[in-house]
């Protein structure tokens, strides 16, 4: 495969039988988006908001970039904008880790951090706040963006429809919506018998502890319509798939992905036999060696200590 | 008798308690429970007699809205957990290291 740059070579990544996790009559495969340039699915995601919103004349030639994220979404939006020419501003909470500082950084991403009491929602009011004070800026903000879904439903569904054309259900996590939602929309209309589940990640008190039900929030982009079932998924469970993967079938992956695995190990018993299921692995393992997610050790001890993060 | 999990913003209706047993065959009714021995969390809870929105109730880790809503079915070992809807994102915070 030869490219002209890093903006083309996102998407077509490997879709892995996992033969040793599989349960007995069923077959998982792995969607691995780590094997992305900037190492997650949220290549695909940023490529869509910049290059949607070039082709609707939202983003002028040098016009600045702003975006809520210090995560993968952020990682993705900065090569991309590096090369094509836009400055960034990524707003983040101030304890985000320091990996990630570096990184964006690096990339040449300007920095605002919002108040680390306020999470995530903190920096969404921020850049909220500075986009509305600022109409030079723009803020594709993946949450709220179609965009976001549509690089799924055009480019990671039609991968696996090509990959695997009997396949029967397909699980992701759920955190902005955009893949259940795109991969979803896109394998019911191939085949409307394919089920379609949504991965919830489940933290400990200390993440939920602070918010206030009033300040919940179902992003725009999610379709629940698509969804035949969302599950939750402890860290303990989603540390321990995570670590089975790595152990059982060599790949080193994202706490998130295993808990995507747990549903789809969970669901294959609604599915006739000799079934086929996916699984999407957002990331590789990488970013998250420093919460000691793969450090040797007790794993109820290990998931306790990252139950308070938010490892998807 | 099945098992309610009550988010922390909450359990100031249930003297701080995160478990609260309740009996009942449905989640409904198991709520009806609930908020009889806890009036407090009724107005928490519900809106115009629906689960208010911001707030995911799951009978064995499955959210209720994909089962049978209120009418779905509980048992004696059954974990009804109540949450706060939590935005996404791959925010990584270095807590609890």
């Amino acid at each position: 495969m030869r490219f002209g740059d890093i903006s083309q070579a996102i998407g077509n990544t490997p879709l892995v039988g996992l033969p040793r996790l599989s349960p007995d009559g069923y077959t998982l495969y792995l969607k691995l988006e780590g094997e992305n340039p900037t190492g997650s699915v949220k290549d695909r995601v940023a490529k869509y908001l910049i290059e949607q919103a070039e082709r609707y004349g939202q983003l002028q030639p040098g016009q600045r970039v702003l975006e809520p994220t210090s995560g993968n979404t952020g990682i993705g939006l900065a090569a991309l904008c590096k090369v094509k020419g836009y400055p960034l501003t990524c707003v983040m909470p101030e304890n985000t880790s320091e990996e990630r500082t570096q990184l964006l950084t690096m990339f040449g991403v300007d920095i605002v951090f919002s108040p680390a009491n306020e999470g995530s929602n903190g920096s969404v009011r921020l850049a909220q706040q500075f986009a509305a004070d600022d109409p030079t800026v723009f803020m594709p903000f993946q949450y709220g963006n179609p965009a976001n879904a549509l690089a799924h439903y055009e480019t990671t569904g039609p991968e696996i429809i090509a990959d695997l054309p009997d396949v029967a259900a397909f699980v992701a996590g759920l955190g902005t919506g955009g893949s259940v939602t795109g991969v979803g929309k896109r394998l019911k209309a191939w085949n409307p018998h394919v089920r379609i589940f949504a991965a919830e990640p489940e933290y400990g008190d200390l993440v939920y502890g602070l918010r206030n039900l009033d300040e919940g929030y179902v992003p725009e982009v999610l379709d629940q319509e698509v969804l035949d079932s969302r599950i939750k998924v402890d860290s303990l469970k989603a540390l321990t798939w995570t670590r089975r993967l790595a152990e059982e079938e060599g790949i080193f992956a994202g706490v998130s992905t295993g808990a995507s695995l747990e549903v789809a190990a969970r669901v294959c018993k609604r599915l006739p036999e000799g079934s086929d299921v996916v699984a999407m692995s957002p990331d590789g393992g990488w970013k998250y060696l420093s919460t000691g997610a793969y450090a040797p050790g007790n794993v109820e001890e290990i998931a306790t200590s990252i139950s308070g993060t938010l490892w998807a | 008798m099945p098992l309610v999990r009550i988010p922390t913003v909450l359990r100031k209706h249930t003297d701080g308690a995160a478990k609260v047993e309740a009996d009942g065959a449905t989640v409904g009714e198991v709520f009806d429970q609930l908020v009889a021995r806890h009036p407090g969390l009724g107005d928490d809870l519900f809106a115009d007699g629906q689960v208010r929105g911001f707030i995911n109730v799951y009978v064995d880790d499955e959210d209720i809205r994909y089962v049978s809503g209120l009418d779905t079915p509980v048992e004696d070992d059954t974990e009804v957990a109540i949450m706060p809807a939590v935005a996404g994102g791959a925010e990584l915070p270095s807590v609890g290291r």
